[in-house]
């Protein structure tokens, strides 16, 4: 589904990814680990347009998608959900749901629309409750459900999750999570971004190591999990024990 | 037949590129921050590993040799602490000092992997009775087959470098149903048995793989007419560790696991990369190894590559049956070969047996070359003149072939077995 090839990326003369290659297969959750700093936002920034790429390929769905505009994109089926939420604020629940599926006005009809907007509140029966409400007044765990919510209802082919679980406690991380675990069945494909490797790797069928702008490691998330380099990357050595 | 792991081995060539691409990019990286010999050698050249932006790019580095292992011996090649490196072999080290090679838990998961396909390509399976018996010691081809065959849930049996005796005795009593060692221990196996009066279709064996040194479609053929099996290849180094090729059913080339090895052929005198299908040195960058990274490994193994697709659905490209290795080259009256070219000539005289001595020398300021070949005791004991036909007609193969005329001599086998120390073919060369 997303192939990338030897993306080059600088903001001004710092070289942020120095050549980073990695694939999504259709149907797969891929989780991209690193440490703050590594470069992992700059890659769903290259992806989606909004961070322009010195050089590299790009392929989604077959097509090269090398700087190509975000709007664009949204079209081909590429939907991101950004670090920090980013929900409308002023706008409730609803709305903003709905708002996600704003390119899609033209093309699909009010029914197909319903269809998703049901089935986002079936999969967060916790926005269900909250139509209403102003986004702004909802907690970190809910907006981040909100921003996922808004994306899906893009009818996306493949999702780009940008640190999903920052901010949030634990136990609402871990809700998230499961939540992405789903997307599976539902045949959406996932590029999972994510300092948290242990929970990411946790839901993911494969992995890469990002440390400074260079892929170190590729595998099967379940073998990443177990990597001592990994282990080490990010949390030092010494600190295994609070790994485990 | 088993294909152990369908989605890798089976992946369009496109996706192995973007597979291969990944995975070299990260072992470059690996390689160059955690190994000094490569930071060294990348830092000379004026390379940086981000300079690898395909796979073609891989060309214009350099290329790691045997010396480069030695030199670091034992542990400076090494991309990992030894804490975590949790299995140490070594290679045996004859004409070379030894090499050492380290794994990591990682590696050691990746090994047995690609054992378990080398396995499974000549349909072993979890019914199977496999007999390894490869050393399981300080050289490491036991260990892999071993984990590899318990992987696929296959009964395994390590009965290790025991004698004949022993080896028939468990093949009979233990019901084996495969072997795994190398060719000419096979052979030893084989005598025992007709030593002893043990018919091959009074045991249960059927296939075999072999490996750890090249060996020939004579030997081959010998191993499957005197076991009764179907005999298989694979290859390995023993810098490394553990199968990078193995043939499948079709016995049509051997199947490079291509998700762990980036596979290149080069001319061996000026190291330019050669076409799909020239003959050339085997040159192995590892994409899976975490312990002992290599980049553009020169192995001294030459093969030829063919990307075409095989009918057994796997989609790994093929290497040859090794053809000799670039340090066995000899040149005589300025015409340089190796000795599997006229070892290979020698397996088309049906009365000649596998055993031969290259001898080579100077009269004055010309070369000689002389070729010793073993034969049974009936040819010797035939008329002269077929003695002198068949003498003739190798000197002639080998005239048409090199563009040398030999001296050939017939020898009697065991004589010339004890000559060469047991080994197929030996070159003494008395220029000095």
């Amino acid at each position: 589904m997303l192939r990338v090839r030897s993306l080059v990326t600088h903001y001004g003369g710092i070289q942020a990814l120095k050549g980073v290659s990695f694939h999504v297969s259709p149907g797969e959750i891929v989780a991209l680990v690193g440490a703050n700093g590594a470069g992992k936002t700059t890659i769903l920034s290259t992806l989606c347009g909004i961070v322009p790429a010195s050089s590299g390929e790009v392929v989604f769905d077959g097509k090269p998608i090398l700087n190509m505009s975000p709007d664009k994109l949204v079209r081909r089926g590429l939907s991101q959900v950004p670090e920090g939420r980013q929900v409308f604020a002023p706008m409730t629940v609803s709305d903003n749901l709905i708002l996600g599926a704003y390119h899609r006005r033209r093309t699909a009809s009010r029914e197909e629309i319903k269809a998703d907007f049901d089935s986002v509140c079936q999969i967060f029966p916790r926005l269900f409750e909250r139509l209403k409400q102003r986004a702004g007044t909802l907690s970190g765990g809910e907006q981040q459900m909100l921003a996922i919510g808004r994306a899906l209802m893009s009818k996306p082919k493949m999702l780009l999750l940008d640190e999903p679980s920052v901010g949030l406690a634990p136990l609402v991380a871990k809700e998230i999570f499961e939540v992405i675990k789903r997307f599976r069945e539902m045949g959406t494909t996932v590029l999972l971004v994510e300092q948290n490797a242990r929970a990411s790797l946790g839901i993911a069928d494969r992995g890469y190591v990002l440390e400074t702008g260079r892929i170190t490691l590729e595998d099967n998330a379940a073998e990443l999990l177990n990597d001592k380099e990994v282990q080490r990357a990010y949390l030092g050595k010494g600190y295994r024990h609070v790994w485990d | 037949m088993g294909i152990w792991n369908e989605k890798y081995e089976c992946l369009s060539r496109d996706e192995m590129q973007q597979v291969q691409l990944e995975r070299l990019q990260a072992t470059v990286n690996r390689a160059y921050e955690n190994v000094a010999f490569y930071k060294r050698l990348f830092d000379q050249m004026g390379i940086a590993p981000e300079e690898i932006r395909s796979l073609d790019d891989l060309s214009r580095f350099p290329f790691t040799t045997r010396e480069d292992l030695r030199d670091g011996y034992p542990y400076d090649m090494f991309a990992v602490s030894l804490r975590d490196v949790v299995r140490i072999h070594s290679s045996s080290g004859m004409k070379y000092a030894p090499t050492v090679c380290g794994y990591t838990k990682k590696d050691l998961v990746n090994w047995m992997e690609l054992a378990a396909r080398t396995l499974s390509a000549v349909g072993i399976d979890k019914d199977d009775v496999v007999q390894v018996y490869f050393g399981h010691g300080l050289f490491a081809e036991g260990f892999g087959f071993q984990h590899g065959a318990e992987s696929i849930g296959a009964s395994v049996i390590p009965v290790s470098e025991d004698g004949p005796e022993r080896q028939v005795a468990v093949m009979r009593d233990y019901k084996i149903s495969a072997l795994v060692g190398t060719p000419t221990y096979a052979l030893s196996i084989a005598e025992q048995m007709e030593e002893t009066k043990v018919d091959p279709h009074s045991l249960s064996l059927r296939v075999g793989v072999f490996g750890g040194a090249p060996w020939s479609e004579a030997v081959r053929a010998e191993i499957e007419k005197r076991l009764k099996i179907t005999a298989t290849d694979y290859y390995s180094l023993s810098e490394l560790g553990g199968p990078i090729s193995a043939e499948c059913e079709n016995k049509c080339g051997l199947h490079v696991f291509e998700d762990h090895f980036l596979a290149e052929i080069v001319d061996p005198k000026t190291g330019k990369l050669l076409e799909p299908g020239s003959v050339g040195e085997l040159v192995l960058t590892t994409l899976t190894r975490e312990a002992l990274p290599l980049i553009r490994y020169r192995t001294r193994n030459l093969t030829s590559i063919d990307y075409t697709r095989c009918s057994c659905g796997r989609t790994l490209a093929r290497m040859s049956r090794v053809c000799g290795r670039t340090d066995d080259m000899i040149v005589v009256q300025g015409v340089s070969f190796y000795p599997s070219q006229i070892e290979a000539i020698l397996a088309e005289m049906e009365c000649a047996e596998l055993y031969y001595r290259l001898i080579i020398d100077r009269e004055g300021s010309e070369d000689i070359l002389e070729i010793e070949v073993a034969v049974s005791g009936e040819v010797l004991g035939d008329t002269v003149g077929a003695i002198e036909r068949l003498e003739g007609r190798i000197c002639t193969q080998v005239r048409a072939e090199l563009g040398i005329s030999p001296l050939v001599r017939l020898a009697e086998l065991r004589t010339l077995k004890s000559a060469t120390g047991g080994s197929k073919g030996i070159v003494v060369d008395k220029r000095t």
